[in-house]
């Protein structure tokens, strides 16, 4: 699904280049259950970043679902984002003066999907985040725990190949992290990929891999004891 | 060109003006504002200009007065301060010399005491000619105009003015067929006419035959002034300048003399006039034009700070999928619709404004403004300037919007 080969991406610092990722080999094949850990400033944000065609890379090659990403320009990455990519934020990124149903539909607006369409299978995912009641609520009407889960429902709407999470528990406390982490498992036993950034342990533990990042260069690349009972894997 | 008529696509903008109810409304009144001042501008430079018509309507206003004076120079043996008096015959020269004249009408004056049963005054008898209703138009209420059997016989007959015939007849009273006493001498009424007090040269009162005045007053073939009329888009200047010279040669007055002959250029006092309203109606343009222009910077201000504020929202929407091109596009829209609205707004203001205008100071006999109004296409002009301006400047938050790249919108707190 996601196989990125030699990858290198570097900032300019005024004169000079801020060397990020330094050459990153991954294979996440469809289906798994990725995190990637490091602490910060280890490049596995620029590395998301890369993954959700968010930023381009310098060097080195990225297929995405098969396709190789090159010289994208930003019409094709939008369109390649909203067919491929769901996207779930630390600060969860939900519109404020949109309801949670309008919310979880837009992806699929900007998919051209008409209106009664899109309001039934946003109702659709809200309900099977749980949220269904909440539909006509605004974001600050609802928890974190909520938001997030508005926000998984809205990476999911538009039926894309991979999950890309970044710190999906950063802003919450830890129950409501077991919740949020216990759904995207949900997701990914049906199938979809997820890919995940964290740099705390118990988030990482509960996906069947964990990709450890150091100053922009793997260091580990390692199945989980949950990880080992997954078919990927064995 | 779908997404216009798509209901998305206005529900996304009525979300983004909803949420910033107020400085959209204040932005609004800034376009208003321009749209509403030019409107009521131009509706009052047209109100002006009817009424300056309406004025003049019944005048030949391309005419000049001219009357004879004393000369200032000495010239062919005459000494300076000879006194001239016009005659009839110069009338017949001026008329079939000077090139580009519609009419010539000589004209006399003179003081007469009026009385009529009880009731008396002092006025200006005039003696003229037929032609002077086809140079200023008699609205005749009762009777008719002084005619050439009048002339022909010497009638003593005389044709009133309003005022006149307020102050010698009761209200109601029927005055066509009756005698008043000019100095003495009595005159059978054939005409009751109403004019606004208006144009050059001595104004109205009584006028008699111009053969009867003659022979009253014992003119012979003196007269008082001749009131010359150019055809339309002759120079009058030029026609006064001519006819002078003309006038200087037949009276053997030194040509550079130009006090021999007294005038009065109506035509020339007209034009500055018109030239006046043309500058004001220019100016009100300008005036108009620029408030609007302000106006539509003001909404282009206010959506690049929109944008600037939406940032984030906009690179969350980009991360879903929105194209570059998408997002412009709402911006843009955003920006023509808001400055319709307020253009929308402003003419129906403005035309309110006109309406209470003209209720106000739009009828009557002292009416400043007659008939205030802005022609259609005038208006669909400046609503078109308004949109193609909305979207210009709607073209620079909207790119501002999608140059800022998506990881770096989400970024933005």
């Amino acid at each position: 699904m996601i196989k990125i080969k030699k990858l290198h991406k570097s900032y300019p610092v005024g004169k000079d280049f801020l060397h990020v990722l330094k050459g990153i080999d991954l294979h996440i094949k469809e289906g798994e259950f990725v995190s990637i850990m490091g602490s910060s400033g280890s490049g596995k944000s620029t590395l998301l970043n890369i993954v959700g065609l968010l930023d381009i890379h310098d060097e080195g090659s990225y297929y995405l679902n098969g396709q190789k990403i090159e010289s994208l320009d930003e019409k094709k990455a939008a369109i390649l984002r909203n067919k491929f990519l769901g996207f779930v934020f630390q600060s969860f990124n939900l519109i404020s003066y949109k309801t949670a149903l309008e919310n979880v539909a837009l992806p699929l607006y900007y998919k051209g999907i008409g209106r009664k369409e899109r309001q039934e299978i946003a109702l659709n995912y809200l309900d099977k985040v749980g949220l269904k009641d909440w539909a006509k609520h605004l974001p600050n009407e609802l928890s974190g725990g909520q938001k997030q889960r508005v926000a998984i429902a809205r990476a999911l709407v538009a039926n894309p190949k991979v999950v890309l999470a970044d710190e999906p528990t950063g802003a919450l406390d830890s129950t409501t992290t077991d919740s949020v982490m216990e759904l995207l498992k949900d997701i990914n036993d049906e199938g979809m990929t997820v890919f995940v950034i964290t740099h705390e342990q118990e988030v990482a533990d509960q996906t069947d891999r964990i990709v450890t990042l150091k100053d922009g260069v793997i260091i580990s690349d390692e199945i989980t004891e949950k990880g080992k009972k997954t078919k990927h894997y064995v | 060109m779908k997404f216009i008529f798509d209901r998305d696509t206005w529900q996304e903008i009525y979300g983004s003006i909803r949420k910033n109810k107020l400085r959209t409304g204040i932005t609004i009144i800034g376009v208003m504002w321009g749209i509403f001042l030019l409107v009521v501008l131009l509706g009052a430079a047209r109100g002006m200009e009817n009424n300056f018509n309406k004025m003049f309507g019944d005048f030949a206003t391309n005419s000049v007065f001219i009357w004879g004076q004393s000369t200032s120079k000495p010239f062919k043996g005459f000494q300076e301060g000879k006194r001239i008096r016009l005659k009839i015959s110069d009338a017949n020269y001026v008329r079939s010399e000077i090139k580009g004249i519609e009419f010539v009408v000589p004209r006399n004056q003179s003081q007469g005491f009026v009385v009529n049963k009880f009731k008396s005054l002092t006025t200006g008898v005039y003696g003229d000619f037929p032609l002077l209703d086809k140079v200023q138009k008699k609205n005749l209420v009762y009777g008719r105009f002084i005619n050439e059997n009048d002339i022909k016989e010497k009638k003593k007959v005389c044709v009133i003015n309003d005022d006149i015939y307020k102050q010698l007849f009761d209200k109601g009273e029927y005055p066509i067929g009756t005698y008043i006493k000019i100095n003495d001498i009595n005159y059978l009424i054939i005409g009751h006419y109403k004019n606004k007090r208006m144009g050059g040269g001595p104004q109205g009162g009584i006028h008699i035959p111009f053969t009867t005045f003659q022979q009253v007053y014992n003119q012979g073939e003196n007269i008082g002034w001749i009131m010359v009329t150019a055809k339309p888009n002759v120079n009058i200047v030029q026609v006064e300048a001519d006819a002078k010279l003309l006038l200087n040669n037949l009276h053997k007055v030194h040509p550079k003399d130009g006090r021999a002959f007294g005038s009065f250029n109506l035509g020339d006092r007209i034009k500055k006039i018109t030239g006046f309203l043309t500058g004001m109606q220019f100016l009100t343009w300008f005036v108009g034009i620029a408030t609007l222009i302000a106006g539509v910077f003001a909404i282009g201000n206010i959506l690049l700070i929109t944008v600037k504020e939406r940032t984030k929202e906009i690179g969350i929407r980009r991360a879903l999928g929105a194209k570059p091109g998408e997002i412009r596009r709402q911006i843009v829209l955003e920006s023509v619709f808001l400055t319709m609205i307020a253009g929308a707004l402003g003419i129906i203001f403005g035309g309110f404004v006109l309406m209470i205008i003209d209720t106000m100071w739009g009828h009557g006999e002292g009416a400043a403004l007659v008939n205030p109004t802005v022609n259609i296409p005038v208006i669909l002009i400046a609503f078109i300037t308004l949109i193609v301006l909305g979207t210009l400047i709607g073209l620079i938050p909207a790119q501002i919007a999608v140059s800022v790249r998506p990881i770096e919108a989400l970024r933005d707190e």
